[in-house]
């Protein structure tokens, strides 16, 4: 066990570009989780004069917004909303993905035809309108944005579950399996699932920065949770001033499109690190 | 080249001490080391050992094909008609290819684009080389496809490959490789992946093929009965290296390498003795990451002793016409001969 | 009483195109301690025959009698007692272990199904891994780590753990190099020599099946064309299809090779979609006649323990006429 964690993990730090991309992302962890001890009061607090610009002041090192709020807070506290939604949402999708993959690959017959039909009407809804739609009907909670992001990027991770189920079911071993009595359950978790898997798990991080990128867009859009600080929302803020102060905008878009591309980057590595074709090489 | 051979006309392919290293994470492997061998007009030279030898390298190196980020051809001389190929540009290798030395793959379904029709991949390779006009060489095309024996030639030639036999296939990929009337055909495991009565009669066709036009032919295989029905020389490789080298009949009847003696053994239409052991080889190939200083088949072989595993045994004439590298055999036949009467 | 016994099998599939009879009416014995070799081509069924006795693809018709049980039709708990019997060992030694499991586990995997408790199943296993030849401590290394032979030899363990009485080998030693296909084939021996088990072999090489089977079948398109002892049918073929694969078959000695003068199978095999009224070898058949165009062979006895089905058969011929047809090889 060990001797092997240490081979995946000495495979994914081959990929240089997995390895930024994963101190980009503990870099952002890293700020979610101090967030409370670097910015110990409400970010969405007034604090001082509006549209400060970024590195004029060392009270303000990243300045303030169209109403005087510190955009260095509130960056920080929204690295945590963004990373419990891309968390949550993806977990959400793994799951529901999984089990609807899983069962229609194995069992076959009409449960495959009814679900990969479910799978393709989930997938024909514009996800944005769709994710909106949930929210405008739940209401504007972070958990139930969460849960409409989850509803919305389950469909790939099923397509994929499958895939890899129907190539694995054929394969010798599972035959073996079945020639010596084994159940069809016991045969689907112990023995074909953890050799899907590692496909999955590199979409599954995929997967988490899609649903940054929407929980951006609904909170863009002001369709968000109102008592917590967003990228999206800081981004929707500074809408109106984005010829004047445009570092608004600017600042939280940068970070937004820092954290998905490292967790492309990571999602490379694990890739590499998983793949066992690459072995050797 | 070897000063037992006799005057023989001038040899199509002479490779002079072959290196091709594989440039791994884990280090530079020699995957070939030193070959060398010739191949006369007219002849079929059969290249035998198991995976991991280095035979398919050979070629493809012969070729110029190799896959180049791991595979380099670092020493040595593939002299064809008497042009070092290895010194050419890509552009005038492109010319040889398909024209002068031609090469055929084990799998015929995934050697075809599954996208165009038969005719127009044979179309496409004759015209590369050759300057004729479109119906002209779909003329030439079916003529081929002819003398493959392919039945109803012209219906033929609108057909995708999924639509003919693993067999048909191969006859097609034959027909596109002597296109041109190369000097030299390569075939690596035509018919490994064939049922054994359309391997009798590919083997039937390339024979045939050849009679008619003084090809070479060097074909790649791991099969001794493949070899025993096609082959007029034999050359048997292990771990990269060339043991041995002999005249088909001479290599069956006394086989000085172990190596040989013990895939004879091993292979059961060989032995005729049913119900019989087979010979099993101990062990297994070594990694080329992990071969022993000395003879790379020390390990395996019964009839080891000190000097193998101190020094490599070169490749030695010791018969006429056949080489081998082995201590033991040259022991074995330097007593014979003061036994015969020095 | 023989240990399996096939009768009148079939197994059709549905394709895109029409209905496939991959196993057309086959019966056959296997006996207690012997071992049976299925040969044929691409498109014979001796995979799918394999596969239908182990109960992994439905038979639409006949029946499977193992140790005088009926399993054709067995569901649940009784198929699982039942297949303890009977097991199998596959062609890729590379598809055939599950890469995320070490050789322990999987070889322990039918004695975890079976219901044995860890420690009995850990002693089973280190003795499995003795009786075929690999290291006791390899039980913690991983399929990635061994070669295809190796391999092989954990499949052949896995296949044993329940001392099964028959073991099918659906092309055991195919993708294996030739010095370790003999070790393989050795080591079958040697097992069946201790443990008495039977098998049944299937395979396309047949000089490997003339080695090690005491009697072989000869498949054609889903039928059983000819069967019998080895070295009667490789001396004396009765039909003409297994006259055209011994014809064909590379034999390791050049200067046999060459001066033996052999009719070689000419044609394609037609397709199992639209397989030929009549006999399934008439399109391709060097003797065919218009009885054999229009009639379906019947497997009949010809001597004791031969079998053929053809309206001509070789040895009829040459007993009739002895000097007209030129025997194989």
């Amino acid at each position: 066990m060990l001797a092997s964690t240490l081979d995946f993990v000495r495979r994914f730090a081959r990929n240089r570009g997995a390895l930024v991309g994963f101190v980009l992302v503990l870099t952002v962890i890293g700020v979610a989780l101090a967030a409370p001890w670097m910015f110990p009061r409400n970010p969405l607090r007034i604090v001082g004069r509006p549209e400060i610009w970024p590195f004029t002041s060392w009270r303000y090192p990243l300045g303030t917004d169209s109403l005087g709020r510190d955009i260095a807070a509130m960056l920080a506290y929204g690295a945590r909303t963004t990373l419990l939604i891309g968390l949550f949402a993806s977990l959400t999708a793994t799951v529901i993905g999984i089990g609807v993959g899983a069962t229609a690959a194995y069992l076959g017959g009409w449960v495959d035809e009814v679900l990969m039909r479910c799978t393709e009407l989930f997938q024909t809804i514009p996800n944005l309108i769709f994710v909106l739609t949930i929210v405008a009907i739940l209401g504007q909670k972070i958990e139930y944005v969460t849960i409409a992001v989850g509803i919305v990027t389950w469909t790939p991770i099923a397509r994929l579950t499958r895939a890899e189920f129907l190539s694995l079911r054929d394969r010798e071993f599972v035959q073996a399996c079945r020639a010596m009595g084994m159940g069809n359950f016991r045969i689907m978790l112990g023995e074909i699932l953890p050799n899907a898997l590692p496909p999955v798990i590199v979409l599954s991080s995929l997967v988490i920065a899609g649903a940054v990128l929407f929980e951006s867009a609904v909170s863009f859009l002001g369709l968000g949770d109102p008592n917590v600080s967003s990228w999206g929302r800081l981004i929707g803020d500074g809408r109106t001033l984005i010829r004047t102060s445009w570092y608004i905008c600017a600042v939280p878009g940068l970070a937004i499109m820092l954290t998905v591309l490292a967790l492309n980057l990571v999602g490379d590595g694990l890739n590499d690190a998983l793949n066992p074709k690459l072995r050797d090489r | 080249m070897a000063p037992e051979l006799a005057p023989r006309p001038a040899p199509i392919l002479a490779l002079d001490q072959l290196q091709v290293s594989l440039f791994t994470r884990r280090g530079v492997l020699p995957a070939v080391d030193g070959l060398s061998l010739t191949v006369a007009p007219g002849e079929t030279l059969a290249i035998v050992g198991e995976s991991g030898c280095g035979k398919s390298l050979a070629a493809l190196a012969v070729m110029r094909l190799l896959p180049e980020p791991p595979a380099k051809i670092v020493g040595g001389a593939v002299r064809f008609m008497g042009r070092d190929l290895a010194a050419l540009s890509e552009r005038e290798m492109q010319r040889v290819r398909g024209r002068d030395i031609s090469m055929i793959f084990q799998d015929p379904m995934t050697s075809l684009n599954p996208v165009t029709t038969v005719g127009a991949q044979l179309v496409e390779a004759i015209r590369r080389h050759t300057d004729v006009a479109h119906g002209e060489a779909v003329n030439r095309a079916v003529e081929l496809l002819r003398r493959v024996r392919i039945p109803d030639a012209e219906r033929r030639l609108t057909d995708y490959p999924h639509q003919m036999s693993g067999g048909m296939s191969q006859r097609v990929m034959i027909a596109m490789a002597i296109a041109c009337g190369p000097k030299l055909l390569i075939a690596d495991e035509p018919t490994t992946a064939l049922d054994v009565t359309v391997q009798a009669q590919i083997l039937e066709l390339m024979k045939e093929l050849q009679a008619t036009s003084e090809m070479g032919l060097i074909i790649i295989t791991h099969d001794l009965g493949v070899v025993a029905e096609i082959a007029d020389r034999v050359v048997v490789m292990y771990a990269g290296r060339k043991v041995e080298e002999a005249p088909v009949e001479a290599l069956f009847e006394r086989s000085l390498h172990p190596y040989t003696r013990g895939l004879l053994g091993a292979t059961p239409s060989a032995s005729r003795r049913r119900g019989g052991r087979l010979v099993d080889i101990a062990g297994s190939v070594p990694g080329l990451a992990e071969l022993p200083a000395g003879c790379a088949f020390q390990n395996r072989c019964p009839d080891v002793f000190d000097r193998c595993r101190a020094e490599r045994p070169m490749l030695a004439p010791l018969l006429p016409r056949r080489s081998a590298a082995c201590f033991g055999a040259e022991k074995e036949l330097s007593r014979d001969a003061a036994i015969v009467g020095a | 009483m023989p240990l399996l016994s096939v009768l009148s099998l079939c197994v059709r599939y549905n394709s895109a195109k029409g209905i496939v009879r991959a196993v057309d009416d086959v019966s056959f014995d296997v006996e207690a301690g012997e071992t049976l070799g299925l040969v044929g081509e691409s498109g014979c069924g001796k995979s799918t025959l394999g596969k239908a006795i182990m109960r992994l693809v439905p038979a639409c018709n006949g029946l499977v009698v193992l140790d005088g049980q009926d399993i054709t039709r067995l569901q649940g708990r009784t198929l699982k007692s039942a297949r303890q019997t009977m097991q199998m060992i596959f062609q890729d030694p590379y598809g055939s272990l599950n890469p995320r499991h070490d050789v322990g586990t999987i070889v322990g995997q039918p004695l975890s199904v079976a219901g044995w408790s860890r420690r009995d199943i850990r002693d089973r296993v280190t003795e499995l891994m003795e009786k075929v030849g690999l290291p006791a401590e390899a039980v913690r290394r991983y399929p990635h780590e061994f070669s295809g032979g190796q391999r092989q030899r954990v499949g052949i363990a896995r296949a044993l753990a329940l001392s099964p009485k028959i073991i099918i080998c659906d092309e055991p030693v195919s993708a294996l190099d030739v010095s370790v296909r003999a070790q393989v084939i050795n080591l079958l021996k040697d097992l069946q020599q201790a443990t008495g088990v039977s098998y049944l072999f299937i395979s396309h090489d047949l000089s490997v099946v003339e080695h090690i089977c005491d009697r072989l079948i000869v498949m054609y398109l889903g039928r059983i064309v000819e069967s019998g002892r080895s070295e009667e049918v490789w001396q004396q073929p009765a039909h003409p299809y297994t006259q055209a694969l011994l014809a064909a078959a590379p034999v390791a000695d050049p200067r046999f090779a060459r001066s033996r003068t052999r009719r070689l199978l000419q044609g394609e095999l037609p397709s199992p979609l639209d397989p030929p009224a009549g006999c399934a070898f008439s399109t391709r058949c060097p003797l065919a006649r218009e009885r054999c165009r229009q009639e379906k062979p019947v497997l009949r006895a010809i001597q004791s323990g031969r079998k053929v089905a053809c309206h001509y058969d070789l040895i009829e011929q040459s007993a009739a006429e002895p000097l007209a047809v030129s025997a194989a090889g």
